[in-house]
């Protein structure tokens, strides 16, 4: 038997959910599984109860709320990949979710868990992270709404408290027309990126670019917002020499070293992958090729 | 105290009912209490796709799973592919005829994967079918004979399709 004895519990509502959280010490939420059966499976986590929340048919949903993307946190990672109302709403999370693993994977996998498990590179944190996603949380004294730049405490540490549960998230979406591009590398296919961007562009009439946000998964422990390339693109023509600049600007973020990829490496791809998320969100927003 | 539960699985189109330990993962569900030791294991964390199986149709990894979030459901497993008659799916026939498989470890889940694949999309080109199998390593490294073979079985199944 792969995993540490445990005791499993399969709760079908949010409250009886949220009655068992506070009741039992030490559990484990089970979403779709693909990350926290591994760590089960290899006994990295030795909890005492794992709760399934797969059969709670309230936490899967994908809709419109006023000017914002809501989705259910048990939400799979296919079912948005396949989604209409994700595909006119946020075309970005969808170029993004090409990235994470392999269908096989997809199949199972969810957004809550992706946010929750917060691996530095997953691109879902990503998306979270470019648009600044509301998340609302289920405790027992009710709700309570947290900024996804309030989200990551520390490496793979999501603000969420014992008997809390992630129930779902809200993409406060652009009203203005923009474009979207979402790049990454990786060593292979399905393998989680070194470095990733996400990126949203507005620009005008004129081509100055009036809005934009950039993220970066995987060059530290967290994603992070590029505020101050963010700050410095405003007004900017899209151009080759404006490009140069946000890639030169996001080369000095901080970032991480491990025992593969060093602190430089990771500068260098976030500069470079900077570079071509912007080229390919101009070409999104204008329908212009950009070149850089 | 180990936690045990009764659960029934209808797997290959045959229902099974055991009583399980909750933490068993659906991969040894299948292979040590029903004997179904096609599916095969390798990594046990989800990156090789050797046990991949369907559970209502879609791929996932059995390794995954824990066997009790299968209650009530229908699994898939390779034994199931062939007819009743043992006439193989095209993709068996296919692989056999291209020898898409060497020592055979990785094959019942590139089977299982593709299965999946050709029934979602119709016509695939062999990028397409290279990124489907992605999720499925083969250590033999015999990669290229598996996309031919699933090249020609997406061709018959086309066809049958289109009947």
């Amino acid at each position: 038997m792969k995993p540490a004895p445990f005791t499993y519990h399969d709760p079908e509502h949010i409250d009886d959910l949220i009655a068992l959280l506070s009741e039992v010490d030490d559990a484990k939420i089970l979403a779709g599984g693909q990350s926290l059966l591994p760590m089960l499976n290899l006994r990295f986590l030795l909890p005492d109860h794992v709760i399934d929340i797969n059969k709670i048919q309230a936490l899967q949903f994908i809709g419109r709320q006023g000017n914002d993307l809501m989705i259910g946190a048990m939400t799979r990672q296919k079912d948005l990949l396949q989604s209409d109302t994700v595909r006119s709403a946020c075309p970005v999370m969808q170029v993004a979710l090409q990235y994470v693993g392999h269908f096989q994977t997809r199949n199972r996998g969810t957004l809550g868990g992706s946010l929750c498990h917060l691996d530095p590179s997953a691109e879902l944190a990503a998306i979270a992270s470019l648009y600044n996603a509301k998340l609302t949380l289920r405790g027992p004294d009710g709700s309570r709404n947290v900024n996804f730049d309030e989200w990551p405490l520390a490496y793979m540490t999501p603000n969420l408290g014992p008997n809390e549960v992630l129930e779902k998230v809200n993409l406060p979406l652009w009203e203005e027309r923009h474009g979207h591009a979402f790049v990454e590398f990786q060593r292979r296919h399905g393998d989680f990126a070194i470095v990733a961007v996400g990126c949203l562009l507005a620009v005008d009439g004129s081509g100055s670019i009036t809005r934009v946000a950039l993220t970066v998964a995987g060059a530290n422990v967290k994603p992070q917002r590029l505020t101050t390339t963010e700050t410095a693109l405003i007004g900017q023509p899209t151009n080759t020499a404006t490009f140069a600049a946000a890639a030169a600007e996001a080369a000095k973020l901080d970032a991480m070293s491990d025992a593969y990829i060093s602190r430089e490496y990771r500068r260098k791809l976030a500069g470079a992958l900077v570079k071509r998320a912007l080229v390919a969100a101009t070409a999104s927003a204008t329908g212009v090729p950009a070149y850089a | 105290m180990p936690d045990i539960r009764t659960i029934t699985v209808t797997i290959n189109g045959k229902s099974f009912t055991r009583r399980v330990e909750t933490r068993m993962h659906l991969a040894d569900f299948l292979r040590q209490e029903l004997d179904l030791t096609g599916t095969h294991l390798g990594c046990e964390h989800g990156v090789c796709g050797a046990c991949t199986v369907m559970l209502e149709g879609d791929a996932v990894r059995s390794c995954l799973l824990l066997a009790v979030q299968a209650d009530s459901k229908t699994v898939t497993t390779v034994e199931g592919l062939a007819a009743n008659d043992g006439s193989l799916h095209p993709i068996q026939a296919a692989f056999q005829k291209h020898h898409g498989l060497q020592c055979g470890f990785c094959t019942p889940g590139m089977l299982i994967s593709l299965v999946s694949f050709l029934r979602d999309h119709k016509n695939p080109d062999e990028g397409a079918i290279r990124e489907a199998i992605s999720g499925n390593l083969c250590r033999c490294t015999g990669y290229q004979p598996i996309v031919d073979a699933a090249l020609e079985a997406a061709a018959a199944c086309y066809t049958q399709h289109e009947e």
